[in-house]
C-alpha cells in the first residue's frame, strides 16, 4: 500500500507539554480522513508540524514519496499540500480575489521582468485567474462571486471560512488540511459547506482530505476513516461508527483518565 | 462591449476638474510672497477639501482617478508643466518644484518597502544622501557619463543597503527599524570624519551634462531667458514618470500582491509558497535603489552634498510624507510631498518649528485618518478593468 502521507513516530513538545507523541498517522490517496479528538489533543499542532510551521522533534513525514519532516513551509506548499487555519488567516485588506490568488502563487509567473514589463501577458494570465477563482467561489456562493475585488475583513465570518478554503483549493493540491471549517457556523450552514467541498471533490478526484471538526454528524457523513488523538496520542482508529463506541474514545471525551 | 465597459468606467470629468483647480491653486500658492496672502491660501485649501469632503465630491474624484488613472497621469504630466512653464524664469520656484519631484520619487522608493512589503526604512535620507555623494565623487574624480552616474547612485544605495539585510530579515518589526536608524547615525558619523569625501564640510557636486548640453546654463527659447532649473526639471519628471509607472506596476502584479501578503501575515503567505526572504530583499533593495537615484539627481541640482543635509530629520521627513499621504497610495504620495516640501518653505514663519509640525501632523493623522490623506483603494489589476 503506498501512502499520500504518512507520519512515523511523528513528536512535537512544547516545554513540558507533548503536543503530539509518537504519532503514526498514514492517508491512503482520495481518501477523506478525520482527525478528532479533545481540545488541546494536538489536532493543530498535527498540521502546523506537517505544514513545516513547527519542526518535529522525533519521528518523520514523507509525502508522495519524498521525506519533508524538515521541509520549510513554502516546499511543503509546493510539494501539493494546502490548507485552512483553524483561527482565520486570510489578509483583511485585501480583495476576495487577492486572497484567493495568494493560494495560487505557485501557479502564477513570479518573474520580475513577465510582471512589470510584458503586461499584454500578464493581463493574460490574470483574466484566466480570476475567471479560475470566480468559478471556485460560485461553487460555495454564488453571490460572492460578485463581489470578487471587495475586502475580505467586510465579509461576515461564514464567507471568510468559504474564501479560506477557496484560497487551499484554488491550486489543486493533491492533500487539503481543513483545520475546523466550519467553526461559528450553524448547523445547515456547516452542511453546506461540507456539501460543497465535496462538490469541489467531485471535480478534482485527486484530492485527499484531512479535516479537524467538532460536529461529529459532519465527521461521521463525510469521512471514511477517523483517526482519534488524546494528548497527542492516536488512541483509536477506523470509521467513525467504530471509534465512536471505543471505550477510550468515550473516556477521552468526557475527560476521564 | 469594449463599449459597454467604456460607460461602466467612473467619469473622467472630477478628475480632470480637480486637476485643473490644484494647478491654478499651486500656481498662487507658489506665486504669492506675502506671508498673509500665504496662510489665507493655505487657509483657503484647508476648508475647501473639507468642505469638497463633506459634498462627496473628493470621493468623486479618487473614483475617477482610479478607473482613469491612465489618462489623468497624462494630464498630471501635462500640468506639471504648465506650472514649470509658469515659473520658466525663477530659480527658487524651480528649485522647490525639482525637490518635489525627487522627494516623491524617493518616497515612492520607501513606500515599496513600508507601504508594500512592510519593512520600516528610518534610513531613507541615508540613500538619498549615498546617491547624492556617488554624483559628487564621479563627477569631481571621473568623467562617468551623467546619466549613468544616476543609475550607480541607485545600485550603490541598493547595495550599501544589503548590509541591513542581514537584520532587517532577521529582527522584526520595532527592531528592524531599530538597525535602519542606527545605519542613519553611523553614516552620518562616517562622513564627517571621512576626509575624502569633503568631511563636515561636504563637497561641490558638478552639474548635470548630458551630450555637451550643460544643465547649470541658463537658456534661451525665442527671445525668452529660461532658468536653467527647467533642464533639471524635465529630467527629474520624467525620472518620476518612469518611478510612478514602475510603483504603480509592481503593485498591480502578483508581487505587489506577494509584498502585501507577506506584509500583512507572513505565516499565511509561507504555507502559500511565498519565500519571505527573497520578497523582502527585492523590496528593500528596489526601494534603496529609487531613492539613491532621486539623491544622485538631487545631488547635481544642489550642487553641493554635505552630511548635515541628509540626517534622521529628514529621513523622519520621508516617512511623515508616507504616513500624511496615504500609506501605499503614489497619488497620495504626490499630495503629502508638495505639503511636506512647499509648505514650510513658503511660510517663513514656521520654518524653525517645521520638525515639531511635522511631528503633530503624524500624530493627528494616527489619531483620527491612519489611512493618510488619500487611502489606498482594494488592488484593480488593470484601471477600469471589469469581468
Ligand atoms: N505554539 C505553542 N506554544 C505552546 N504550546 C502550544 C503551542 N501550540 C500548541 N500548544 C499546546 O499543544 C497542545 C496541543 O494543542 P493543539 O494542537 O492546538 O490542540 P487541538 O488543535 O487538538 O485543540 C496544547 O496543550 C497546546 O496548549
Ligand atoms: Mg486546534
Amino acid at each position: 500500500m503506498t501512502y499520500l502521507l504518512e507520519a512515523r513516530g511523528l513528536t512535537r513538545k512544547f516545554g513540558g507539554v507533548v503536543a503530539l507523541d509518537n504519532l503514526d498517522l498514514a492517508v491512503v490517496p482520495n481518501e477523506i480522513i478525520g482527525l478528532i479528538g479533545p481540545n488541546g489533543s494536538g489536532k493543530t499542532t498535527f498540521f502546523n508540524v506537517v505544514t513545516g510551521i513547527y519542526g518535529a522533534h522525533g519521528g518523520s513525514v514523507t509525502f508522495d514519496g519524498a521525506d519533508i519532516t524538515r521541509a520549510s513551509s513554502p516546499a511543503v506548499y509546493h510539494a501539493g499540500i494546502s490548507r485552512t487555519f483553524q483561527r482565520s488567516r486570510l489578509s483583511l485588506p485585501l480583495s476576495i480575489f487577492d486572497n484567493i490568488m495568494i493560494g495560487n502563487h505557485k501557479r502564477l509567473n513570479q518573474g520580475l521582468w513577465f510582471n512589470l514589463i510584458r503586461r499584454g501577458e500578464f493581463k493574460r494570465e490574470f483574466e484566466v485567474n480570476y475567471s479560475a477563482a470566480r468559478t471556485l467561489v460560485e461553487v460555495f456562493e454564488p453571490q460572492l462571486a460578485e463581489r470578487m475585488f471587495e475586502p475580505v475583513g467586510g465579509l461576515p465570518m461564514i464567507h471568510r471560512r468559504r474564501i479560506e478554503i477557496c484560497r487551499a483549493l484554488i491550486n489543486q493540491p493533491k492533500l487539503l488540511l481543513l483545520d475546523e471549517p466550519s467553526a461559528g457556523m450553524t448547523h445547515d450552514e456547516t452542511k453546506e459547506l461540507m456539501d460543497d467541498i465535496l462538490q469541489v471533490r467531485d471535480l478534482n478526484r485527486n484530492l485527499t482530505i484531512i479535516i479537524v471538526e467538532h460536529e461529529m454528524g459532519v465527521i461521521e457523513r463525510i469521512t471514511e476513516r477517523c483517526v482519534v488523538l488524546n494528548f497527542g496520542r492516536k488512541i483509536a482508529e477506523g470509521p467513525y461508527r467504530q471509534v465512536a463506541v471505543d471505550r477510550q474514545v468515550q473516556e477521552a471525551y468526557l475527560g476521564v483518565e | 462591449m469594449s463599449e459597454v465597459m467604456q460607460k461602466m468606467r467612473a467619469p473622467l470629468l472630477p478628475g480632470v476638474v480637480a486637476l485643473a483647480l490644484s494647478t491654478a491653486y499651486l500656481i498662487a500658492l507658489l506665486a504669492a510672497e506675502k506671508q498673509a496672502l500665504i496662510i489665507g491660501l493655505l487657509a483657503f485649501a484647508v476648508v475647501a477639501v473639507l468642505a469638497a469632503h463633506y459634498l462627496g465630491w473628493l470621493n468623486l474624484v479618487s473614483r475617477s482617478f482610479a478607473d482613469q488613472e491612465d489618462v489623468l497621469g497624462i494630464y498630471a504630466i501635462l500640468a506639471a508643466c504648465v506650472v514649470a512653464a509658469f515659473f520658466h524664469d525663477n530659480h527658487f520656484v524651480l528649485l522647490l518644484f525639482v525637490t518635489v519631484l525627487l522627494y516623491t520619487v524617493a518616497t515612492l522608493g520607501l513606500n515599496i518597502q513600508f507601504g508594500y512589503a512592510g519593512v520600516l526604512n528610518f534610513a531613507g535620507a541615508s540613500f538619498f544622501g549615498i546617491g547624492a555623494y556617488t554624483s559628487a565623487v564621479l563627477s569631481t574624480y571621473t568623467a562617468v557619463p551623467h546619466l549613468l552616474v544616476l543609475l550607480i547612485g541607485g545600485m550603490l544605495a541598493a547595495l550599501i543597503g544589503s548590509l541591513l539585510l542581514v537584520p532587517v530579515l532577521r529582527t522584526r518589526g520595532h527592531y528592524a527599524a531599530l538597525v535602519t536608524i542606527a545605519f542613519a547615525l553611523l553614516l552620518k558619523t562616517f562622513l564627517e570624519v571621512n576626509n575624502v569625501l569633503g568631511g563636515p564640510q561636504g563637497m561641490q557636486v558638478k552639474g548635470m551634462s548630458i551630450l555637451g548640453w550643460s544643465f547649470n546654463d541658463n537658456f534661451e527659447i525665442g527671445k525668452i531667458e529660461m532658468s536653467f532649473y527647467l533642464n533639471y526639471f524635465v529630467v527629474s519628471m520624467l525620472l518620476l514618470t518612469g518611478t510612478f509607472v514602475l510603483v504603480r506596476r509592481l503593485e498591480r502584479s502578483w508581487i505587489g500582491l506577494n509584498l502585501d501578503a507577506l506584509r500583512l501575515d507572513e505565516i499565511a503567505a509561507s504555507c502559500f509558497g511565498l519565500d519571505i526572504a527573497r520578497w523582502k530583499i527585492t523590496a528593500f533593495l528596489l526601494g534603496n535603489f529609487l531613492i539613491g537615484i532621486a539623491g544622485a539627481l538631487f545631488g547635481m541640482v544642489g550642487g553641493f552634498v554635505a552630511p548635515n543635509n541628509y540626517t534622521f530629520a529628514d529621513s523622519l521627513i520621508m516617512v511623515s510624507i508616507l504616513l500624511l499621504g496615504g500609506i501605499g497610495n503614489p497619488w497620495g504620495l504626490v499630495v503629502a510631498t508638495f505639503i511636506v516640501v512647499v509648505v514650510p518653505e513658503k511660510l517663513q514663519t514656521i520654518q524653525e518649528y517645521r520638525i515639531l509640525l511635522f511631528a503633530l501632523i503624524v500624530i493627528m493623522m494616527l489619531l483620527f485618518r491612519p489611512e493618510g490623506l488619500l487611502p489606498r483603494p482594494v488592488r484593480r489589476y488593470f484601471p477600469g478593468w471589469r469581468a
